[in-house]
């Protein structure tokens, strides 16, 4: 069970999220990519043994959506290599 | 002829030992000491003509085949643990053709009928119990998805049938939850008599003694670390922890873990991996004789040999290299099967488990030579234990021959390419 970190709310179980999918890439310009690029884009998902970036939305609570970092093998939710600062 | 190179032989028709009562008799009266080894432990060659990643179903389906069909005998299949120790050991053996889409029920309806001849094929007994599955639908909308669903299967010889609440309930007498005045009461049921299962364990060991007999080797404790190309960009063997093995084919089938492996090979795939769960109950005197599916209520289970209820539980949400069960998801997917079988409160539960399983977007299964040549890859499989045998014999058509077999032939990475998805909602069973 995750107690995933929500802005407003605090730690919470993860029951009261609604999954949003990895952090994909920004969307290219549609004009100014390659249609392999533009397929690429729709179709690859990171699928790493290790840390993802992902959304969650607390729809059983504040409605806020909100990314984390989280190794799928253990679902531990871990510093993400963007957020050291 | 030199011993060494004779005691393979001797040994290939030892294998050729058909298991029947004769045989049993025979080595009965040895008090069951005489028997020859159902697969031989050959040491590892240098190079094969085909290696397999992977000596689950799809892995060692296909290897049968090819050396059956298409007399590629020169051939590996290695595996990273024991034989039949992945997913093919995990999963709740649903073995079913009620898909929806006109590209996978001809594949599914020729899987389910090479199930059902596999005692036989394989000389091995696969405990087939074709037994029906019964949908217990509570909504109008998941009742007619189900009944577009009956007529397009119509068309291809499937079967799907609806019938009434109480006819419903006649055949699942301990079904007697979601009455008139609950939330969401049976409304009826769908009935699907192809539907059946087996023995998971003999699927595996059925396929690796016919694989070994045909002179195909197997190789366990055998992990490939990565996938070598050659200086033209063709596949050439892998790297394993047993040292390089080379080989001009190479097959992925490695269920969850097939994007880790073809990253090694600079290879992008469109799929991500989920962790699908399953719990079992202790055994009771026999209750229901049909698979029972609730895709409204979001759960389904069947009743074992032994007498224990296996319960399919939901994935965890997101990408998932977990192998087991969350506390709330547990509890969700047993307060679902309370709703309807208030009795089974009193069960208590023995085991819970998962395993890693990768998807497509579209739900479909991808078999396909990759963009590195000799490369292919037999993945995508959500529900994919009953897809076992069709699995191995489109593939090793296409390993051998270098073209699709008709009947996957839609299953293609091109697809991904072209935005030509088949979207299937067949895949999953409770939900
Ligand atoms: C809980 C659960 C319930 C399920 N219920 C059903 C059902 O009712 N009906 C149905 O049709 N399907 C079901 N499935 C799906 C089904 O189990 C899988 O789709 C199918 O088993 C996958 O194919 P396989 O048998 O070849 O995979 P596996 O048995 O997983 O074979 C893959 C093998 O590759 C090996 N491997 C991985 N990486 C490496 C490496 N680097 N080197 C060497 N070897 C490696 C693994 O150890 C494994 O043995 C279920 C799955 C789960 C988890
Ligand atoms: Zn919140």
């Amino acid at each position: 069970m995750m107690n995933i970190p929500c802005p407003f709310c605090g730690p919470r179980n993860e029951a009261e999220f609604a999954f949003g999918g990895p952090v994909k890439p920004r969307r290219p310009d549609p004009n100014a990519t390659s249609d392999d690029e533009w397929a690429d884009y729709l179709t690859q998902v990171p699928n790493p043994l290790g840390p993802v970036e992902e959304r969650w939305w607390h729809v059983k609570g504040c409605g806020t959506w909100l990314s984390i970092w989280r190794d799928t093998r253990t679902h531990d939710i871990v510093e993400g290599p963007g957020n050291a600062d | 002829m030199p011993l060494d190179e004779c005691l393979p032989i001797v040994n290939y028709v030892l294998m050729m030992q058909k298991y029947s009562i004769a045989s049993l008799l025979r080595h009965g009266i040895n008090n069951h000491t005489s028997w020859p080894k159902a697969w031989r432990s050959p040491p590892l060659k240098e190079s094969y003509d085909v290696v397999i990643i992977g000596a689950g179903g799809h892995g060692l389906a296909t290897a049968y085949y090819l050396a059956k069909e298409h007399g590629v005998t020169n051939i590996a299949v290695v595996e990273r643990g024991w034989l039949g120790g992945g997913n093919i050991a995990r999963n709740t053996i649903t073995i079913r053709s009620n898909y929806m889409r006109d590209q996978s029920i001809p594949f599914y309806v020729k899987s389910v009928a090479l199930y059902e001849e596999m005692t036989k094929e394989l000389n091995f007994n696969m405990m087939h119990s074709k037994r029906t599955m019964i949908d217990v639908i509570q909504n109008y909308p998941m009742m007619r998805d189900r009944r577009r669903r009956q007529h397009i299967m119509d068309i291809y010889g499937s079967t799907y049938k609806r019938i009434s609440e109480a006819e419903v309930r006649k055949r699942i007498p301990a079904l007697t939850g979601g009455g008139p005045g609950s939330r969401l009461p049976v409304i009826g049921g769908m009935v699907h008599t192809d539907a059946g299962v087996n023995r998971h364990d003999a699927v595996a060991w059925g396929y690796a003694r016919a694989i070994d007999a045909l002179g195909g080797e197997i190789h366990q404790q055998t992990a490939v670390e990565s996938l070598v190309r050659g200086a033209d960009g063709a596949i050439e063997g892998l790297q394993t922890n047993r040292g390089l093995i080379r080989a001009k084919k190479v097959a992925v089938a490695v269920s969850g873990h097939t994007t880790t492996l073809t990253e090694t090979a600079g290879l992008k795939l469109p799929l991500r991996t989920m962790n699908l769960t399953a719990f079992v109950s202790e055994p009771v005197k026999p209750l229901v004789d049909v698979i029972v599916n609730c895709p409204d209520a979001g759960f389904y289970f069947s009743q074992s040999d032994k007498g224990e209820m296996v319960i399919g539980g939901a994935p965890d949400m997101g990408q998932s290299f977990r192998r087991d069960i969350k506390q709330h998801v547990f509890e969700d997917t047993v307060s679902a099967m309370l709703s309807l079988f208030p009795s089974f409160k009193k069960l208590k539960l023995m085991r819970q488990w998962g395993g890693h399983l990768d998807i497509a977007q579209d739900a479909s299964p991808i078999m396909d030579e990759t963009d590195v040549p000799g490369l292919f890859v037999t993945a995508g499989w959500w529900g994919g234990y009953k897809a076992i045998p069709a699995g191995g014999l489109t593939l090793a058509h296409l390993v051998a021959t270098g073209r699709p077999h008709e009947l996957m032939k839609d299953f293609t990475l091109k697809r991904f390419r072209h935005l030509d998805y088949v979207m299937e909602t067949g895949t999953t069973t409770a939900r």
